[in-house]
């Protein structure tokens, strides 16, 4: 498992208004894209130089693709690049902060300690 | 030497942009009381005649990322950019390009360097709401040039609270001690409890009361003693996952010094986290 993985996935679409569009639209073709091209790809690096070695598991990969936020706070993803990439996606749909309330209460379930974090 | 005019800490609300500019019935119905609260917050700025700021934040996963991730950092540029896409987005911050007084941020990473801080530095930096947020709120004109500082309050390993009370000393010392005639407010911004991605967040307060009574009563009286006490890197999960940004205001409460009360004490009870805005004069009041 790996949260840096999940982590680099939220940060890259987030920060991109096409990718954002694309996520909310079609994940399954957004994430495998997104694995193939992006997950190896270092920021700030020739793309011919790129890592090797990282791949989301099966439970990551259906976690992205279903916008299951949930799994992605149990599975130590930051919350804070969750939830702006989700808000950013599904924020159109509701009234005022009537998502950011839904999104919280989908997590009543955890108690403390929440999830580490820790990359 | 340089003077320090005023110190101050604040929470940063990247709404209070929008709630302040809303007008008819966008305009939601706490903004005129927070509005008076602003303008008499910045009025202790403006009373201070600041001519540099050393602003203290923390970046949002813009520019820093976890493939290269400072714990303390100093930005050294003679502009920056400032706001990005998702901040816009989300929050509807306007752009802004802030002059940068590159001496004194020279003379804080070789002094911080020499005293046992090592900082990293940046030439080329956007910076984001948590340094914007006070120049919307505190100095809107944005005619001010600035040295930004950004902590790692983010993205764990973090280091400890006393560390960031530490580096708040030390940053009153260096800019005490740059040879400058000029009038330095020192600006930093972070939370008091807060929840963010987390089943507590957006709550008609903020996730935790009493942490914040709490946290003002410390950073009003000074009290570091009290605040290192009690605030550990484990308790600061218990009030709300993102009140780590706590350890930016007891940073700010190194620069102000133990046991120095502010000259302003200010908040307010919003939902989702409550604001707090504080001001001290090394020098006296001057208002």
């Amino acid at each position: 498992m790996s949260k840096y993985l999940l982590d680099k996935f939220l940060y890259t679409v987030d920060r991109d208004p096409e990718l954002v569009e694309r996520y909310r639209e079609d994940p399954e073709g957004l994430v495998a894209w997104w694995e193939a091209e992006m997950a190896n790809k270092i920021l700030n690096v020739l793309a011919e130089e790129r890592s090797t070695w990282l791949a989301f598991t099966e439970e990551e990969r259906r976690a992205l693709v279903e916008h299951d936020h949930v799994t992605l706070f149990s599975m130590g993803a930051h919350p804070f690049l969750t939830l702006t990439l989700f808000i950013a996606m599904f924020e159109r749909d509701h009234g005022p902060l009537e998502y950011q309330k839904a999104y919280g209460a989908a997590l009543a379930g955890f108690s403390h300690p929440y999830p580490d974090i820790s990359t | 030497m340089a003077e320090v005019c005023a110190v101050i800490a604040s929470t940063h609300h990247p709404f209070y942009y929008r709630a302040s500019t809303a007008v008819g019935d966008d305009r939601p119905p706490f903004a005129d009381a927070w509005v008076e609260k602003i303008e008499r917050f910045r009025e202790t700025l403006t009373a201070a005649r600041p001519d540099v700021l050393v602003m203290v934040g923390s970046d949002h996963f813009h520019q820093l990322w976890l493939d290269n991730m400072p714990q303390f950092l100093v930005g050294k540029a003679p502009a920056y950019d400032a706001n990005w896409y998702n901040e816009e987005r989300e929050f509807g911050l306007p752009r802004f390009h802030l002059a940068g007084e590159e001496q004194l941020s020279e003379h804080i990473l070789r002094q911080g360097l020499d005293a046992g801080f090592d900082l990293a530095f940046s030439n080329e930096l956007r910076i984001d709401h948590s340094i914007t947020c006070p120049i919307i709120t505190l100095r809107p004109e944005a005619d001010l040039p600035i040295v930004p500082i950004y902590t790692n309050i983010f993205a764990p390993p973090l280091p400890q609270p006393k560390r960031f009370v530490q580096l708040g000393r030390e940053i009153r010392a260096m800019v005490e001690s740059w040879p400058s005639d000029q009038r330095v407010a020192i600006i930093g911004t972070g939370h008091l409890s807060l929840e963010l991605g987390g089943p507590r967040q957006f709550g008609p307060q903020g996730p935790d009361p009493e942490f914040d009574r709490k946290a003002v009563d410390w950073i009003a009286n000074g009290d570091l003693t009290g605040c290192l006490g009690e605030v550990t890197l484990d308790s600061l999960h218990l009030p709300g996952n993102a009140t780590h940004g706590f350890m930016d205001f007891m940073l700010m409460m190194g620069v102000a010094g133990d046991g120095v009360k502010a000259d302003h004490v200010d908040s307010l009870d919003l939902f989702h986290t409550m604001e707090a805005y504080f001001t001290w004069y090394p020098g006296g009041d001057p208002r």
